[in-house]
């Protein structure tokens, strides 16, 4: 499945499951392939497992060097030896999701079309919710004989897909740490996928979807989203504390002094550099699938509207985690969260950290945050009898 | 763990589900967990004691008496305790209604405005009283709602709450001998620890 034009020819460690799944909405997508690393040694009694959900843009790359980049795992400071998600006391997997461009099946993935030749699935890739996600990674989870994992830990969609674990499979989720995430995509946040969508849809290189028939990618499409989708991911006083309103001078390009874009301010240069690389290892049709997915989850929808219902009755721990700068997955949503899981009387966590970094504080080096993840996982190996 | 902590955790049922309101740093719940056997959470205002608890694998959420207590469903817990804030929170009545709702017992400590040093502060100079347990100036207090042994007994009586077990305890929460009377407990005793619960709900 990684032969698709125009995307680099990479193979990742996955296991194909001919009978797939029953998506959400109703379409029965098989096979399935699900791409996935893992970390550490799973334990006799294979109950040390640690399931890692990355987010819109992760992949199962957390704490390998990524294969087309070569930048270190998205969450390298986070998962391996002595580090707060320890492997050498946990077994860390991580799992490409439904929809994805690495590996797992995607709208990238090849498909039988109806004169019989392979074609990718492109725009065609059937609806996926973050139900399905978790359905997809259940299989390969079920496949490794563990029946139930220690801890589902994830930032963003990632966090959306623990909730979904903890909700959809109870018994199987032993405690669940949503970090930086909402139990509902918001008005807003919907709002900035259909920015980014629709700049893709603008780019006279995507094809109606099928950009692969000219060799060619949406980049600036593409590139325009993910610029606009970073500005969320950050704060103001992040983007001021890095960049202020310092300009950077580029001899031979904009040329004449005085001319409107003679100089670029430094955030300006950061936010095209983020686009450019983007699109070197990500495909927009995944991003279109994916970004819909998000924008469709409803916790409290998908329950009778009460966001509490699925956790009824639950014996997961829940350790929830916002950031105070976070206007993207803000506080007060987190806390909607928090109180759901009490009107169950759930075991419920509950942390914001101070941070000015935004959304994307849960990547960076924030070290109560690193505190609270290393005693919360060493707490659930307790009452888990694994310590 | 302080000194009343002890009598606190001594009221409490080994195996039985704690809810810790204002659990500061956590020495109670874990003391509970460990020794106890109990399923012991915490809820706590200041982000900091949140972090560090929740740091050390404890279950505790950031949140208040005031606001987050409504939202636990009626007897969720077996215990639910309120250390040395029911003068600091916006409605104790409401707080107290609370904890009794979600859990089957309250417990209670508060420091007692009924002490001897103060009344005699009050009579002798005119002006609010200051001690070691009411220490901060009445502008900047947080201690917005202070009682006495007896006003607590009295609200206690109109809500139909029974009073279980009560003892007086000094500072430094070592137990007052002012078991006999209330009287002398309202004048002698410098905190005061109690264990509720409802009318219509049986004596464990």
């Amino acid at each position: 499945m990684d032969q698709t034009v125009p995307a680099p020819s990479l193979s990742h460690q996955h296991v194909t499951f001919p009978d797939g799944l029953r998506l959400d909405c109703g379409f029965h997508l098989a096979p399935v392939d699900v791409a996935y690393r893992t970390y550490g040694t799973l334990s006799p009694a294979r109950d040390n497992a640690i399931l890692v959900c990355h987010a819109l843009t992760g992949d199962q790359y957390v704490a390998d060097p990524h294969p087309l980049t070569g930048k270190p795992g998205w969450w390298s400071r986070m998962v391996g030896p002595g580090l707060p998600i320890d492997t050498d006391r946990f077994f860390v997997i991580c799992i490409n999701v439904l929809g994805g461009c690495m590996g797992t099946t995607g709208p990238r993935s090849l498909r039988r079309g109806e004169d019989g030749r392979q074609e990718p699935w492109g725009t065609e890739f059937p609806a996926i919710t973050i139900r399905d996600m978790v359905r997809a990674q259940k299989l390969l989870i079920d496949h490794m004989g563990i029946s139930r994992l220690l801890a589902v830990v994830g930032g963003s969609m990632g966090g959306m897909q623990v909730l979904e674990w903890a909700a959809t499979y109870p018994d199987h989720v032993f405690a669940a740490m949503p970090i930086a995430t909402s139990p509902f995509h918001s008005a807003q946040n919907i709002a900035f996928n259909e920015v980014s969508r629709q700049a893709i849809f603008a780019d006279p290189q995507w094809h109606g979807g099928r950009y692969w028939e000219c060799n060619e990618i949406p980049a600036r499409g593409l590139a325009v989203a993910r610029m606009m989708a970073h500005i969320t991911y950050l704060s103001e006083a992040a983007l001021t504390r890095k960049f202020g309103r310092r300009v950077r001078h580029e001899p031979g390009r904009g040329g004449v002094p005085g001319s409107l874009f003679g100089e670029m301010f430094e955030v300006e240069s950061y936010l095209r550099h983020q686009g450019s690389s983007f699109v070197r290892r990500f495909d927009a049709n995944s991003y279109l699938t994916i970004t819909r997915a998000m924008d469709y989850f409803d916790l409290g929808a998908e329950h009778d509207g009460d966001m509490s219902h699925p956790f009824a009755g639950t014996r997961t721990r829940f350790c929830i985690i916002s950031f105070s700068s976070d206007w993207l997955f803000p506080t007060s949503q987190a806390r909607l969260l928090a109180r759901a899981l009490n009107r169950v009387a759930a075991n419920v966590s509950f942390v914001e950290i101070d941070s000015d970094k935004g959304h994307d504080a849960f990547l960076l080096d924030e070290p109560d945050f690193d505190r609270t993840i290393r005693g919360f996982l060493a707490g659930t190996a307790e009452h888990a009898g694994i310590a | 763990m302080r000194l009343d902590q002890r009598l606190i955790a001594g009221m409490i049922r080994p195996g039985t589900r704690v809810l810790d309101v204002g659990s500061g740093d956590g020495a109670l719940l874990d003391h509970l967990f460990r020794n106890s056997g109990c399923d012991a959470r915490g809820i706590e205002i200041d982000m900091k004691e949140v972090t560090r608890s929740v740091a050390h694998g404890l279950p505790v959420m950031h949140g208040d008496a005031d606001h987050d207590l409504a939202h636990y469903p009626d007897n969720a817990f077996d215990y639910v305790v309120l250390q040395r804030t029911l003068q600091a929170v916006e409605r104790p009545r409401e707080v107290l209604r609370q904890m009794l709702r979600i859990g089957r017992h309250a417990i209670v400590s508060f420091p007692n405005f009924g002490h001897w040093r103060l009344r005699v502060q009050m009579l002798t100079r005119g002006r609010m009283p200051m001690t070691s347990v009411w220490s901060t100036p009445w502008y900047d207090t947080p201690n917005i709602h202070p009682c006495t042994i007896l006003d607590f007994l009295t609200l206690c009586e109109d809500e139909g709450y029974v009073v279980q077990q009560w003892m007086a305890v000094d500072e430094d929460g070592e137990r007052a001998p002012w078991r006999r009377s209330i009287r002398l407990a309202n004048l002698f005793g410098e905190q005061a620890l109690f264990l509720l619960r409802r009318k219509d709900t049986p004596r464990t």
